[in-house]
Protein backbone atom coordinates (compact mmCIF):
# COMPACT_ATOMS: atom_id res chain seq x y z
CA UNK A 1 0.00 0.00 0.00
CA UNK A 2 2.61 2.50 1.06
CA UNK A 3 4.67 1.79 -2.06
CA UNK A 4 1.83 2.03 -4.58
CA UNK A 5 0.20 5.21 -3.36
CA UNK A 6 3.11 7.61 -3.50
CA UNK A 7 3.86 6.30 -6.99
CA UNK A 8 0.34 7.11 -8.15
CA UNK A 9 0.54 10.49 -6.51
CA UNK A 10 3.79 11.11 -8.31
CA UNK A 11 2.17 10.04 -11.57
CA UNK A 12 -0.59 12.59 -11.13
CA UNK A 13 1.91 15.28 -10.31
CA UNK A 14 3.90 14.41 -13.43
CA UNK A 15 0.67 14.57 -15.43
CA UNK A 16 0.00 18.05 -14.05
CA UNK A 17 3.47 19.20 -15.05
CA UNK A 18 2.99 17.60 -18.46
CA UNK A 19 -0.28 19.49 -18.96
CA UNK A 20 1.41 22.80 -18.17
CA UNK A 21 4.31 22.09 -20.48
CA UNK A 22 1.95 20.84 -23.18
CA UNK A 23 -0.18 23.97 -23.05
CA UNK A 24 2.88 26.18 -23.36
CA UNK A 25 4.24 24.08 -26.23
CA UNK A 26 1.06 24.63 -28.23
CA UNK A 27 1.70 28.36 -28.38
CA UNK A 28 4.93 28.03 -30.36
CA UNK A 29 3.45 27.61 -33.81
CA UNK A 30 5.38 27.56 -37.06
CA UNK A 31 5.92 30.95 -38.67
CA UNK A 32 3.68 31.45 -41.67
CA UNK A 33 4.24 34.55 -43.77
CA UNK A 34 1.15 36.53 -44.75
CA UNK A 35 1.76 38.90 -47.67
CA UNK A 36 -1.66 40.59 -47.51
CA UNK A 37 -0.97 44.36 -47.14
CA UNK A 38 -4.24 44.69 -45.19
CA UNK A 39 -3.25 42.02 -42.66
CA UNK A 40 -3.76 43.01 -39.05
CA UNK A 41 -0.46 44.35 -37.63
CA UNK A 42 0.80 45.27 -34.18
CA UNK A 43 2.94 48.40 -33.86
CA UNK A 44 5.26 48.71 -30.86
CA UNK A 45 6.05 52.38 -30.27
CA UNK A 46 7.92 54.45 -27.67
CA UNK A 47 5.60 56.04 -25.12
CA UNK A 48 6.58 59.52 -26.31
CA UNK A 49 4.82 58.65 -29.58
CA UNK A 50 1.49 57.83 -27.90
CA UNK A 51 -0.35 60.93 -29.10
CA UNK A 52 1.20 61.21 -32.55
CA UNK A 53 0.85 57.52 -33.44
CA UNK A 54 -2.73 57.48 -32.21
CA UNK A 55 -3.50 60.11 -34.82
CA UNK A 56 -1.33 58.44 -37.46
CA UNK A 57 -3.36 55.28 -36.84
CA UNK A 58 -6.59 57.17 -37.52
CA UNK A 59 -5.18 58.73 -40.71
CA UNK A 60 -3.85 55.33 -41.83
CA UNK A 61 -7.25 53.74 -41.29
CA UNK A 62 -8.81 56.51 -43.38
CA UNK A 63 -6.29 55.92 -46.18
CA UNK A 64 -6.59 52.11 -46.07
CA UNK A 65 -10.08 51.26 -44.75
CA UNK A 66 -9.45 47.48 -44.84
CA UNK A 67 -6.24 47.64 -42.81
CA UNK A 68 -6.13 46.92 -39.12
CA UNK A 69 -3.43 48.37 -36.84
CA UNK A 70 -3.03 47.84 -33.11
CA UNK A 71 -0.60 49.80 -30.95
CA UNK A 72 1.40 48.87 -27.89
CA UNK A 73 3.18 51.79 -26.21
CA UNK A 74 5.99 51.50 -23.68
CA UNK A 75 9.58 52.44 -22.90
CA UNK A 76 11.71 51.65 -25.96
CA UNK A 77 14.03 49.46 -23.93
CA UNK A 78 11.05 47.50 -22.57
CA UNK A 79 9.55 47.03 -26.03
CA UNK A 80 12.86 45.71 -27.34
CA UNK A 81 13.07 43.27 -24.42
CA UNK A 82 9.53 42.08 -25.19
CA UNK A 83 10.34 41.52 -28.88
CA UNK A 84 13.50 39.63 -27.92
CA UNK A 85 11.25 37.40 -25.79
CA UNK A 86 9.04 36.68 -28.80
CA UNK A 87 6.36 39.40 -28.62
CA UNK A 88 4.55 39.57 -31.99
CA UNK A 89 5.59 43.05 -33.16
CA UNK A 90 5.26 43.87 -36.85
CA UNK A 91 6.68 47.40 -36.50
CA UNK A 92 8.97 48.91 -33.86
CA UNK A 93 9.28 52.69 -33.51
CA UNK A 94 11.96 53.42 -30.92
CA UNK A 95 12.94 56.66 -29.18
CA UNK A 96 16.62 55.96 -29.66
CA UNK A 97 18.91 53.97 -31.90
CA UNK A 98 20.62 52.37 -28.94
CA UNK A 99 17.48 50.52 -27.80
CA UNK A 100 16.75 49.46 -31.39
CA UNK A 101 20.33 48.16 -31.55
CA UNK A 102 19.59 45.76 -28.70
CA UNK A 103 17.17 43.76 -30.85
CA UNK A 104 18.60 40.30 -31.24
CA UNK A 105 20.71 39.82 -34.38
CA UNK A 106 18.50 38.50 -37.17
CA UNK A 107 15.34 40.28 -35.95
CA UNK A 108 16.53 43.80 -36.65
CA UNK A 109 15.11 44.47 -40.11
CA UNK A 110 16.28 47.72 -41.70
CA UNK A 111 15.78 50.70 -39.33
CA UNK A 112 15.14 54.10 -40.92
CA UNK A 113 15.00 57.41 -39.03
CA UNK A 114 11.58 59.06 -39.12
CA UNK A 115 11.57 61.83 -36.49
CA UNK A 116 13.69 63.87 -34.10
CA UNK A 117 12.95 65.28 -30.68
CA UNK A 118 14.68 68.00 -28.68
CA UNK A 119 14.84 68.59 -24.94
CA UNK A 120 13.25 71.31 -22.83
CA UNK A 121 13.16 72.15 -19.15
CA UNK A 122 9.66 71.40 -17.86
CA UNK A 123 8.31 73.67 -15.10
CA UNK A 124 4.94 74.38 -13.49
CA UNK A 125 2.53 76.75 -15.31
CA UNK A 126 3.56 80.37 -14.73
CA UNK A 127 7.11 79.24 -13.86
CA UNK A 128 6.79 80.15 -10.13
CA UNK A 129 10.47 79.48 -9.41
CA UNK A 130 11.61 81.70 -12.27
CA UNK A 131 13.69 79.04 -13.98
CA UNK A 132 15.22 80.47 -17.14
CA UNK A 133 18.43 78.53 -17.75
CA UNK A 134 20.08 75.20 -16.97
CA UNK A 135 22.13 76.69 -14.11
CA UNK A 136 18.88 77.34 -12.22
CA UNK A 137 18.44 73.57 -11.87
CA UNK A 138 21.35 73.56 -9.42
CA UNK A 139 19.70 76.15 -7.14
CA UNK A 140 19.08 74.95 -3.58
CA UNK A 141 15.41 76.04 -3.64
CA UNK A 142 14.66 74.11 -6.83
CA UNK A 143 13.54 70.47 -6.58
CA UNK A 144 15.01 68.93 -9.73
CA UNK A 145 14.13 65.41 -10.86
CA UNK A 146 15.75 63.37 -13.60
CA UNK A 147 15.64 59.78 -14.86
CA UNK A 148 17.89 56.82 -14.25
CA UNK A 149 20.94 56.67 -16.55
CA UNK A 150 19.56 53.40 -18.02
CA UNK A 151 16.69 55.35 -19.58
CA UNK A 152 17.46 57.46 -22.69
CA UNK A 153 16.11 60.69 -21.15
CA UNK A 154 18.35 60.16 -18.10
CA UNK A 155 21.38 59.77 -20.34
CA UNK A 156 20.46 62.83 -22.43
CA UNK A 157 19.95 64.93 -19.28
CA UNK A 158 23.46 64.03 -18.12
CA UNK A 159 24.83 65.01 -21.55
CA UNK A 160 23.01 68.36 -21.57
CA UNK A 161 24.10 69.27 -18.03
CA UNK A 162 27.68 68.24 -18.75
CA UNK A 163 27.73 70.31 -21.96
CA UNK A 164 26.43 73.33 -20.04
CA UNK A 165 28.87 72.76 -17.18
CA UNK A 166 26.05 72.50 -14.61
CA UNK A 167 26.18 70.16 -11.61
CA UNK A 168 22.62 69.59 -10.37
CA UNK A 169 21.73 66.89 -7.85
CA UNK A 170 18.39 65.31 -8.78
CA UNK A 171 16.00 64.45 -5.93
CA UNK A 172 14.82 61.37 -7.80
CA UNK A 173 15.82 59.30 -10.82
CA UNK A 174 12.52 58.32 -12.39
CA UNK A 175 11.99 55.13 -14.37
CA UNK A 176 10.76 56.96 -17.48
CA UNK A 177 10.09 60.41 -18.88
CA UNK A 178 6.41 60.30 -17.85
CA UNK A 179 7.59 59.98 -14.24
CA UNK A 180 9.41 63.31 -14.54
CA UNK A 181 6.40 64.99 -16.17
CA UNK A 182 4.06 63.69 -13.46
CA UNK A 183 6.27 64.89 -10.61
CA UNK A 184 6.32 68.41 -12.08
CA UNK A 185 2.61 68.42 -13.02
CA UNK A 186 1.67 67.21 -9.52
CA UNK A 187 3.83 69.94 -7.98
CA UNK A 188 6.25 67.66 -6.13
CA UNK A 189 9.17 68.75 -8.29
CA UNK A 190 9.96 72.20 -9.67
CA UNK A 191 11.81 71.20 -12.79
CA UNK A 192 13.07 68.37 -14.95
CA UNK A 193 14.45 67.87 -18.43
CA UNK A 194 12.07 66.14 -20.85
CA UNK A 195 11.29 66.03 -24.57
CA UNK A 196 9.65 69.05 -26.21
CA UNK A 197 6.80 66.70 -27.19
CA UNK A 198 6.13 65.84 -23.53
CA UNK A 199 5.77 69.50 -22.57
CA UNK A 200 3.37 69.95 -25.50
CA UNK A 201 1.38 66.86 -24.46
CA UNK A 202 1.03 68.16 -20.89
CA UNK A 203 -0.93 71.10 -22.31
CA UNK A 204 -1.79 73.81 -19.81
CA UNK A 205 -0.44 71.81 -16.85
CA UNK A 206 3.20 72.59 -17.65
CA UNK A 207 5.47 75.06 -19.34
CA UNK A 208 8.64 74.52 -21.34
CA UNK A 209 11.85 76.51 -20.96
CA UNK A 210 14.11 76.28 -24.02
CA UNK A 211 17.59 74.79 -23.80
CA UNK A 212 20.11 76.57 -26.08
CA UNK A 213 20.79 74.71 -29.34
CA UNK A 214 24.54 74.17 -28.83
CA UNK A 215 24.08 72.19 -25.59
CA UNK A 216 20.75 70.60 -26.51
CA UNK A 217 20.52 66.95 -27.50
CA UNK A 218 18.65 65.85 -30.58
CA UNK A 219 17.11 62.41 -30.13
CA UNK A 220 16.63 60.52 -33.39
CA UNK A 221 13.74 58.04 -33.66
CA UNK A 222 14.25 54.95 -35.87
CA UNK A 223 11.44 52.73 -37.18
CA UNK A 224 11.74 49.19 -38.53
CA UNK A 225 9.77 46.07 -39.29
CA UNK A 226 11.47 43.32 -37.26
CA UNK A 227 12.43 40.33 -39.40
CA UNK A 228 10.23 38.15 -37.15
CA UNK A 229 7.07 39.90 -38.41
CA UNK A 230 4.58 37.56 -40.04
CA UNK A 231 3.03 40.38 -42.07
CA UNK A 232 6.02 42.04 -43.78
CA UNK A 233 4.01 43.71 -46.55
CA UNK A 234 1.45 45.29 -44.23
CA UNK A 235 4.29 46.39 -41.92
CA UNK A 236 6.25 47.96 -44.78
CA UNK A 237 3.21 49.93 -45.91
CA UNK A 238 2.68 51.32 -42.39
CA UNK A 239 6.36 52.31 -42.11
CA UNK A 240 6.12 54.07 -45.49
CA UNK A 241 3.00 55.92 -44.29
CA UNK A 242 4.78 57.19 -41.16
CA UNK A 243 7.63 58.52 -43.34
CA UNK A 244 5.25 60.01 -45.94
CA UNK A 245 4.36 63.75 -45.94
CA UNK A 246 1.00 62.89 -44.30
CA UNK A 247 2.69 61.06 -41.44
CA UNK A 248 5.39 63.72 -41.05
CA UNK A 249 2.75 66.48 -40.85
CA UNK A 250 1.06 64.72 -37.92
CA UNK A 251 4.40 64.20 -36.16
CA UNK A 252 5.25 67.90 -36.63
CA UNK A 253 1.95 68.88 -34.98
CA UNK A 254 3.01 66.93 -31.87
CA UNK A 255 6.35 68.75 -31.72
CA UNK A 256 8.61 66.28 -33.53
CA UNK A 257 11.24 67.52 -35.97
CA UNK A 258 12.08 66.00 -39.36
CA UNK A 259 14.65 63.16 -39.34
CA UNK B 1 -4.18 20.70 21.59
CA UNK B 2 -5.65 18.47 18.92
CA UNK B 3 -3.58 19.02 15.85
CA UNK B 4 -5.14 17.57 12.73
CA UNK B 5 -3.11 14.69 11.45
CA UNK B 6 -1.26 15.73 8.37
CA UNK B 7 0.33 13.38 5.88
CA UNK B 8 -1.39 10.18 6.96
CA UNK B 9 -4.33 9.94 4.59
CA UNK B 10 -4.04 10.54 0.89
CA UNK B 11 -5.98 13.41 -0.71
CA UNK B 12 -8.45 12.58 -3.52
CA UNK B 13 -6.90 12.26 -6.97
CA UNK B 14 -8.67 15.29 -8.45
CA UNK B 15 -7.60 17.54 -5.59
CA UNK B 16 -4.08 16.25 -5.94
CA UNK B 17 -4.09 16.95 -9.67
CA UNK B 18 -5.34 20.51 -9.26
CA UNK B 19 -3.01 21.14 -6.33
CA UNK B 20 -0.16 19.84 -8.48
CA UNK B 21 -1.10 22.30 -11.20
CA UNK B 22 -1.16 25.11 -8.64
CA UNK B 23 2.28 24.16 -7.33
CA UNK B 24 3.65 23.95 -10.87
CA UNK B 25 2.16 27.36 -11.64
CA UNK B 26 3.96 28.86 -8.64
CA UNK B 27 7.19 26.97 -9.12
CA UNK B 28 7.74 27.30 -12.88
CA UNK B 29 8.43 31.08 -12.93
CA UNK B 30 11.14 30.55 -10.31
CA UNK B 31 12.53 27.63 -12.30
CA UNK B 32 12.60 30.01 -15.27
CA UNK B 33 14.59 32.58 -13.30
CA UNK B 34 17.04 29.97 -12.02
CA UNK B 35 17.41 28.56 -15.53
CA UNK B 36 18.48 31.93 -16.95
CA UNK B 37 20.53 32.94 -13.92
CA UNK B 38 24.03 34.12 -14.87
CA UNK B 39 25.62 32.27 -11.95
CA UNK B 40 29.13 33.51 -12.72
CA UNK B 41 27.97 37.12 -12.26
CA UNK B 42 26.08 36.66 -8.99
CA UNK B 43 29.08 37.58 -6.86
CA UNK B 44 30.06 40.66 -8.83
CA UNK B 45 26.49 42.04 -9.03
CA UNK B 46 25.81 41.53 -5.32
CA UNK B 47 29.11 43.12 -4.29
CA UNK B 48 28.17 46.22 -6.30
CA UNK B 49 27.79 49.20 -3.93
CA UNK B 50 24.51 50.41 -5.46
CA UNK B 51 22.94 46.97 -5.06
CA UNK B 52 24.01 46.72 -1.42
CA UNK B 53 22.55 50.18 -0.81
CA UNK B 54 19.24 49.08 -2.37
CA UNK B 55 19.20 45.94 -0.21
CA UNK B 56 19.93 48.02 2.91
CA UNK B 57 17.18 50.55 2.09
CA UNK B 58 14.76 47.69 1.39
CA UNK B 59 15.46 45.83 4.63
CA UNK B 60 15.38 48.95 6.81
CA UNK B 61 12.19 50.42 5.34
CA UNK B 62 10.29 47.13 5.16
CA UNK B 63 11.11 46.24 8.78
CA UNK B 64 10.10 49.70 9.97
CA UNK B 65 6.90 49.48 7.91
CA UNK B 66 6.04 46.10 9.42
CA UNK B 67 6.58 47.47 12.95
CA UNK B 68 4.44 50.56 12.28
CA UNK B 69 1.76 48.30 10.77
CA UNK B 70 1.87 46.24 13.97
CA UNK B 71 1.66 49.22 16.33
CA UNK B 72 -1.24 50.84 14.47
CA UNK B 73 -2.84 47.74 12.97
CA UNK B 74 -3.35 45.62 16.10
CA UNK B 75 -5.44 48.25 17.93
CA UNK B 76 -7.43 48.80 14.73
CA UNK B 77 -8.03 45.06 14.33
CA UNK B 78 -9.02 44.81 17.99
CA UNK B 79 -11.52 47.68 17.75
CA UNK B 80 -12.99 46.20 14.56
CA UNK B 81 -13.27 42.71 16.07
CA UNK B 82 -14.54 43.51 19.55
CA UNK B 83 -16.69 46.60 19.32
CA UNK B 84 -19.87 47.27 17.46
CA UNK B 85 -20.14 50.87 16.37
CA UNK B 86 -21.95 52.67 13.58
CA UNK B 87 -19.98 52.67 10.34
CA UNK B 88 -17.83 49.72 11.35
CA UNK B 89 -18.19 48.05 7.95
CA UNK B 90 -17.20 51.32 6.27
CA UNK B 91 -14.11 51.62 8.48
CA UNK B 92 -13.20 48.01 7.70
CA UNK B 93 -13.60 48.52 3.95
CA UNK B 94 -11.58 51.73 4.15
CA UNK B 95 -8.70 50.13 6.00
CA UNK B 96 -8.36 47.37 3.43
CA UNK B 97 -9.02 49.47 0.33
CA UNK B 98 -5.35 49.92 -0.49
CA UNK B 99 -5.08 46.15 -1.04
CA UNK B 100 -7.17 46.35 -4.18
CA UNK B 101 -6.06 49.79 -5.33
CA UNK B 102 -3.45 49.71 -8.10
CA UNK B 103 -0.29 50.74 -6.18
CA UNK B 104 0.49 53.52 -8.68
CA UNK B 105 -2.92 55.05 -7.95
CA UNK B 106 -2.14 54.66 -4.24
CA UNK B 107 1.06 56.61 -4.81
CA UNK B 108 -0.79 59.43 -6.56
CA UNK B 109 -3.40 59.46 -3.78
CA UNK B 110 -0.56 59.84 -1.26
CA UNK B 111 0.68 62.82 -3.30
CA UNK B 112 -2.70 64.50 -3.05
CA UNK B 113 -2.75 64.02 0.72
CA UNK B 114 0.85 64.02 1.98
CA UNK B 115 2.70 65.62 -0.95
CA UNK B 116 4.22 69.09 -0.93
CA UNK B 117 0.98 70.54 -2.34
CA UNK B 118 -1.21 67.85 -0.75
CA UNK B 119 -4.20 68.42 1.50
CA UNK B 120 -2.19 67.73 4.67
CA UNK B 121 1.30 67.70 3.21
CA UNK B 122 1.32 71.47 2.64
CA UNK B 123 0.89 72.01 6.39
CA UNK B 124 3.54 69.41 7.21
CA UNK B 125 5.84 71.42 4.96
CA UNK B 126 4.81 74.88 6.15
CA UNK B 127 4.61 74.19 9.89
CA UNK B 128 7.24 71.53 10.46
CA UNK B 129 9.33 71.64 7.30
CA UNK B 130 8.57 67.96 6.71
CA UNK B 131 8.51 66.81 3.11
CA UNK B 132 7.76 63.15 2.53
CA UNK B 133 8.22 62.75 -1.25
CA UNK B 134 11.76 61.81 -2.29
CA UNK B 135 12.69 60.79 1.29
CA UNK B 136 13.20 57.44 2.99
CA UNK B 137 10.26 58.35 5.26
CA UNK B 138 8.16 58.61 2.11
CA UNK B 139 9.13 55.04 1.20
CA UNK B 140 7.91 53.89 4.62
CA UNK B 141 4.64 55.81 4.22
CA UNK B 142 4.01 54.16 0.84
CA UNK B 143 4.84 50.72 2.24
CA UNK B 144 2.68 51.05 5.35
CA UNK B 145 -0.21 52.23 3.16
CA UNK B 146 -0.21 49.02 1.15
CA UNK B 147 1.07 46.60 3.82
CA UNK B 148 -0.98 47.33 6.95
CA UNK B 149 -4.27 45.88 5.62
CA UNK B 150 -2.66 42.42 5.55
CA UNK B 151 -1.98 42.64 9.26
CA UNK B 152 -5.38 44.12 10.11
CA UNK B 153 -7.29 41.45 8.16
CA UNK B 154 -5.29 38.54 9.60
CA UNK B 155 -5.40 39.71 13.20
CA UNK B 156 -9.04 40.76 13.11
CA UNK B 157 -10.11 37.35 11.80
CA UNK B 158 -8.18 35.66 14.61
CA UNK B 159 -9.54 37.97 17.31
CA UNK B 160 -13.08 37.08 16.25
CA UNK B 161 -12.28 33.41 16.84
CA UNK B 162 -11.13 33.96 20.43
CA UNK B 163 -13.68 32.64 22.89
CA UNK B 164 -14.83 35.73 24.83
CA UNK B 165 -15.29 33.53 27.95
CA UNK B 166 -11.52 33.40 28.40
CA UNK B 167 -11.42 37.17 28.70
CA UNK B 168 -14.50 37.26 30.90
CA UNK B 169 -12.98 34.70 33.22
CA UNK B 170 -9.77 36.68 33.47
CA UNK B 171 -11.74 39.83 34.23
CA UNK B 172 -13.65 38.16 37.04
CA UNK B 173 -10.32 37.09 38.49
CA UNK B 174 -9.42 40.76 38.78
CA UNK B 175 -7.42 41.36 35.62
CA UNK B 176 -7.54 44.87 34.24
CA UNK B 177 -8.63 45.36 30.65
CA UNK B 178 -5.01 45.92 29.57
CA UNK B 179 -3.78 42.86 31.46
CA UNK B 180 -6.46 40.70 29.89
CA UNK B 181 -5.59 41.98 26.44
CA UNK B 182 -1.87 41.46 26.99
CA UNK B 183 -1.94 38.12 28.81
CA UNK B 184 -5.02 36.40 27.40
CA UNK B 185 -6.15 37.86 24.09
CA UNK B 186 -2.77 38.54 22.48
CA UNK B 187 -1.27 35.12 23.28
CA UNK B 188 -4.39 33.50 21.85
CA UNK B 189 -3.88 35.18 18.50
CA UNK B 190 -0.10 34.94 18.47
CA UNK B 191 0.09 32.79 15.31
CA UNK B 192 -2.15 35.24 13.44
CA UNK B 193 -0.10 38.13 14.78
CA UNK B 194 3.10 36.59 13.46
CA UNK B 195 1.43 35.69 10.17
CA UNK B 196 0.07 39.21 9.74
CA UNK B 197 3.43 40.72 10.61
CA UNK B 198 5.22 38.51 8.09
CA UNK B 199 2.63 39.16 5.37
CA UNK B 200 2.78 42.91 5.83
CA UNK B 201 6.59 42.79 5.92
CA UNK B 202 6.67 40.75 2.71
CA UNK B 203 4.23 43.12 1.03
CA UNK B 204 6.35 46.10 2.12
CA UNK B 205 9.53 44.42 0.86
CA UNK B 206 8.01 43.84 -2.57
CA UNK B 207 6.33 47.25 -2.81
CA UNK B 208 7.03 48.96 -6.11
CA UNK B 209 4.24 51.08 -7.60
CA UNK B 210 3.36 53.35 -4.69
CA UNK B 211 7.03 53.74 -3.79
CA UNK B 212 8.27 54.85 -7.22
CA UNK B 213 5.28 57.16 -7.59
CA UNK B 214 5.33 58.77 -4.15
CA UNK B 215 8.93 58.48 -2.98
CA UNK B 216 10.73 58.53 -6.32
CA UNK B 217 13.91 56.64 -7.00
CA UNK B 218 17.24 57.80 -5.60
CA UNK B 219 19.99 55.26 -4.88
CA UNK B 220 20.82 55.09 -1.17
CA UNK B 221 17.71 56.98 -0.13
CA UNK B 222 14.52 55.79 -1.80
CA UNK B 223 15.74 53.12 -4.22
CA UNK B 224 14.58 49.77 -2.87
CA UNK B 225 15.35 46.36 -4.36
CA UNK B 226 12.19 46.19 -6.52
CA UNK B 227 13.00 49.61 -8.00
CA UNK B 228 16.62 48.66 -8.63
CA UNK B 229 15.45 45.41 -10.24
CA UNK B 230 12.99 47.18 -12.52
CA UNK B 231 15.58 49.72 -13.67
CA UNK B 232 18.24 47.06 -14.18
CA UNK B 233 15.78 45.24 -16.45
CA UNK B 234 15.94 48.22 -18.82
CA UNK B 235 19.66 48.00 -19.48
CA UNK B 236 21.12 44.86 -17.96
CA UNK B 237 18.55 42.04 -17.65
CA UNK B 238 21.17 39.65 -16.24
CA UNK B 239 21.82 41.80 -13.19
CA UNK B 240 18.04 42.19 -12.77
CA UNK B 241 17.86 38.39 -12.49
CA UNK B 242 20.54 38.40 -9.81
CA UNK B 243 18.67 41.12 -7.87
CA UNK B 244 15.48 39.07 -8.11
CA UNK B 245 17.33 36.04 -6.81
CA UNK B 246 18.54 38.02 -3.79
CA UNK B 247 15.01 39.23 -3.05
CA UNK B 248 13.54 35.75 -3.53
CA UNK B 249 16.20 34.17 -1.31
CA UNK B 250 15.67 36.65 1.55
CA UNK B 251 11.86 36.43 1.39
CA UNK B 252 11.72 32.66 0.99
CA UNK B 253 14.10 32.12 3.90
CA UNK B 254 12.04 34.34 6.19
CA UNK B 255 8.67 32.90 5.12
CA UNK B 256 9.97 29.35 5.53
CA UNK B 257 11.72 30.01 8.83
CA UNK B 258 8.86 31.87 10.47
CA UNK B 259 6.26 29.35 9.41
CA UNK B 260 8.11 26.43 10.89
CA UNK B 261 9.07 28.24 14.03
CA UNK B 262 5.85 29.92 15.05
CA UNK B 263 2.95 29.10 12.82
CA UNK B 264 3.56 25.38 13.02
CA UNK B 265 2.85 25.48 16.76
CA UNK B 266 -0.55 24.07 17.63
CA UNK B 267 -2.97 26.93 17.88
CA UNK B 268 -5.00 27.18 21.05
CA UNK B 269 -2.14 26.06 23.28
CA UNK B 270 -1.26 29.65 24.03
CA UNK B 271 -4.74 30.49 25.26
CA UNK B 272 -4.62 27.91 28.00
CA UNK B 273 -1.00 28.57 28.86
CA UNK B 274 -1.83 32.00 30.21
CA UNK B 275 -1.48 31.87 33.98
Amino acid sequence: MSAARPRRAFGLFALAIGLVVGVSACSTKRVTIDTDPNASITVFAASSLTGAFGEIGTAYAAAYPDAKVEFSFGASSELVAQINQGAPADVLASADGESMGRLEPGTKGAPENFATNRLQIIVAPGNPKGISRLADLARADVVFVSAAPQVPIGRYTQQVLAAAGVTAAPKSLEANVKGIVNKVVLGEADAGIVYVTDVLAAGSKALGVDIPGPVNVVATYPIAAPATSKHPDAAARFVAFVRSPAGQAILARFGFGPP
Amino acid sequence: MTRRRVGRSRPPALALLLAGLAVAFFALPFVGILWRMPWSRVGSVLSNGAVREALRVSLETSLLSAIISLVLGVPLAWVLAQFDFPGRSIVRALSTLSMVLPPVVGGVALFFSFGRRGLFGQYLDRWFGIRLPFTTAGVVVAQVFVAMPFLVLTVEAALRQVDPRFGDAARTLGGSRWTVFRRVTLPAVRPALIAGLVLSWARALGEFGATITFAGNLPGRTQTMPLATYLALESDPESALVLSLALIAVSFAVLLGLRDRWLGAPSGRASVAAP
